[in-house]
């Protein structure tokens, strides 16, 4: 018997298939905006389990999302042809092949959080910050410096195999995935090493295992949101995935509120449409948006919609307030 | 041997720029433990106020470059006590977490302010200083620019170290450091020492903003991006919260990148100080000169 939880994603899952199948009806813009929302869901959820459940401060997130959008790009340009020419080409293998891309790319990306979280177990606050920062930037550089991947000039032509439905349905299993884990008796931990880490290992708790974990699951959905960005785009270059990228999906958490994936997801449409929307005033959009970071830090540091002082697991566990 | 030498003069002159940008960083670490992002914004800030104060003083000469360098030193340590007034001090009993995701807010809005009003297009910055270049015994070249660099560091870093250890400001402000609760309980007024510190730091930005601009000539809102991040990694490097060590890990910093840039892997040079970085902190977490602080629950 299929929990509630589970009855949801499939129906996200078929619902999105449904609009998918229609989209040839929709308006492309609109089409196009909806894709970025739900992008945009998948790094911010991701996320949100780093920064917000575990509460290790990650600026590096756009650079698990290169990681991935070139990683799956690679696989469907350079060995998707060949593949393609053996088992023959039509609708299901096409389809199948990106599935492989984005599930390549999630696994290399995860290789990578491995790689970034594993050193940085040691940091916390600010100096976790800046490591994974330079990480970001680290990895950014290393692609600049691959020519076959396109150098500094990015990769193009990458075939259009993003649509409404691999979008939704990857954002539903990332909103599962997350909220599954935290709410499993395991996912406790991910809470207890954000509360008190001290106390947390005083109990029995792995907490280098939680951050690891934390950073891996979050680094996968990071690189098959890169993959469906790249396949989306078309052409992804360096430049696409520096700080300021990363900065947004933080900015996407923090108003959504650190360990809310409800309104983190909120956030996500929001940050993604309103730009939309203001673009009468685009010159504007970046002063408003730092200083909405500004002030919303110096009167709503727990986020727009965060309404009780951890929003969701709580209200099993009895919380004892500081 | 001289082109060695020849590089390690270029390395300590970009070093020596990255050095009076970590102090700024080390200094508001020493005394409320935070990582003041817009600190690299406040340099670029540095850079405009001399890009249009020079426009009054047209010829270049010893006098008018000192003070456009005065100008903007000053104007940028009046914004870094504005940003600390507004932005910082309302948050000081909140978490780290806080605080830093403001910092990070307010380089935002520094750098999209500056790209508004100054325009995203790079400057070309003038020259403020005359410009000539010594050629030294076995064809090393030292351009003055390089020298006012040298200069200007080393006056500062001693004028700091006079402040900082021999004034009643500098006391307080290395009482602060150690332990800001018992500082106000002898009667040390904290803001007072906390806005000082923010507007000594800014200072100095402003003054490593004109110095990298007089070597780079091209200026614009997002340049303090990477220098800031890599004076920051000088910090680290040096120790956080400890002056000498942020003027010897800009030194190191800075000649260890030019060597880069010197070799076949120059395409890697932005990310050598990450890679820095991160081996510093994994092997030696406190820093060169610093001394590491023990966790009490």
């Amino acid at each position: 018997m299929p929990s509630r939880s589970q009855l949801v994603l499939l129906g996200a899952i078929l619902a999105s298939l449904g609009v998918s199948l229609l989209s040839s009806r929709i308006n492309p813009y609109y089409l196009d905006v909806t894709t970025s929302v739900g992008i945009n869901i998948i790094l911010a959820v991701s996320l949100n389990l780093i920064n917000g459940y575990t509460g290790q401060f990650s600026l590096g997130h756009a650079g698990f999302m290169a990681v991935g959008a070139y990683t799956s790009a690679a696989v469907t340009m350079f060995a998707g042809p060949r593949l393609l020419q053996m088992t023959g080409s039509n609708t299901f293998t096409t389809e199948l092949l990106f599935l492989a891309a984005l599930l390549a790319g999630g696994m290399i990306a995860a290789t990578a959080g491995v790689l970034v979280g594993a050193p940085s177990l040691r940091l916390k606050g600010d100096y976790l910050a800046i490591v994974t920062l330079g990480f970001g930037e680290i990895i950014r550089v290393v692609f600049r410096n691959i020519e076959s991947l396109g150098g500094a000039l990015g990769l193009n032509g990458i075939p259009s195999y993003t649509n409404v439905f691999w979008t939704f349905s990857a954002a539903a299993v990332t909103v599962y995935v997350v909220v599954s884990t935290v709410n499993s008796t395991y996912g406790r931990g991910f809470l207890a090493v954000h509360d008190d880490e001290v106390a947390a290992e005083a109990m029995g708790i792995n907490t280098t295992r939680y951050k690891i974990t934390a950073f891996v699951i979050g680094a996968f959905f990071a690189g098959v949101a890169g993959g469906i960005y790249g396949h989306f785009k078309l052409t992804i270059d360096p430049k696409g995935f520096d700080f300021m990228k990363s900065i947004e999906i933080v900015v996407m958490v923090i108003l959504g509120g650190m360990g809310n994936t409800v309104g983190v997801v909120l956030a996500a449409i929001l940050l993604t449409i309103l730009p939309e929307v203001l673009r009468p005033v685009a010159d504007y959009r970046m002063i408003l948006y730092s200083l909405l970071l500004i002030i919303l830090m110096l009167v709503r540091p727990q986020g727009l919609f965060t309404f009780t002082r951890r929003a969701m697991p709580s209200a099993k566990v009895g919380a004892h307030g500081k | 041997m001289t082109e060695f030498l020849q590089q390690l003069i270029n390395g300590l002159s970009l070093g020596a720029i990255y050095a009076l940008i970590a102090l700024g960083y080390t200094m508001v670490y020493g005394v409320l433990r935070f990582i003041n992002f817009a600190h690299s914004d406040v340099f670029m800030i540095g850079a405009f106020a001399g890009f249009y104060s020079s426009r009054a003083l047209p010829d270049a000469s010893v006098a008018h470059g000192l003070t456009v360098l005065c100008i903007a030193m000053i104007a940028c340590a009046i914004l870094g006590i504005v940003i600390e007034r507004l932005a910082y001090r309302p948050l000081r009993a909140r978490s780290k977490l806080t605080v830093l995701i403001t910092a990070i807010g307010v380089s935002l809005l520094l750098e999209n302010l500056g790209q508004f009003i100054f325009g995203a297009a790079p400057k070309r910055f003038p020259q403020i200083f005359p410009e000539k270049n010594l050629t030294l015994a076995g064809g090393m070249t030292l351009s003055s620019s390089q020298i006012i660099v040298l200069v200007v560091t080393i006056v500062c870093l001693v004028s700091l170290r006079f402040i900082v250890m021999k004034t009643k400001i500098g006391t307080a402000m290395r009482a602060v450091s150690f332990n800001p609760i018992a500082a106000s309980l002898v009667g040390i007024n904290t803001d007072i020492v906390i806005s000082f510190t923010f507007g000594l730091g800014s200072a100095l930005a402003a003054a490593g903003g004109i110095l990298y601009s007089m070597n780079y000539q091209a200026i614009d809102p997002l340049m303090g991006i990477l220098p800031g991040l890599k004076a920051f990694v000088a910090a680290v490097l040096g120790g956080i919260g400890n002056i000498p060590g942020a003027a010897l890990g800009g030194l190191l910093l800075g000649v260890i990148e030019t060597f880069v840039n010197g070799s076949r892997w120059s395409t890697y040079t932005d990310a050598i100080a990450f890679a820095v970085l991160i081996l510093i902190l994994l092997f030696k977490p406190a820093g060169l000169l610093g001394q590491l602080e023990v966790e009490k629950v």
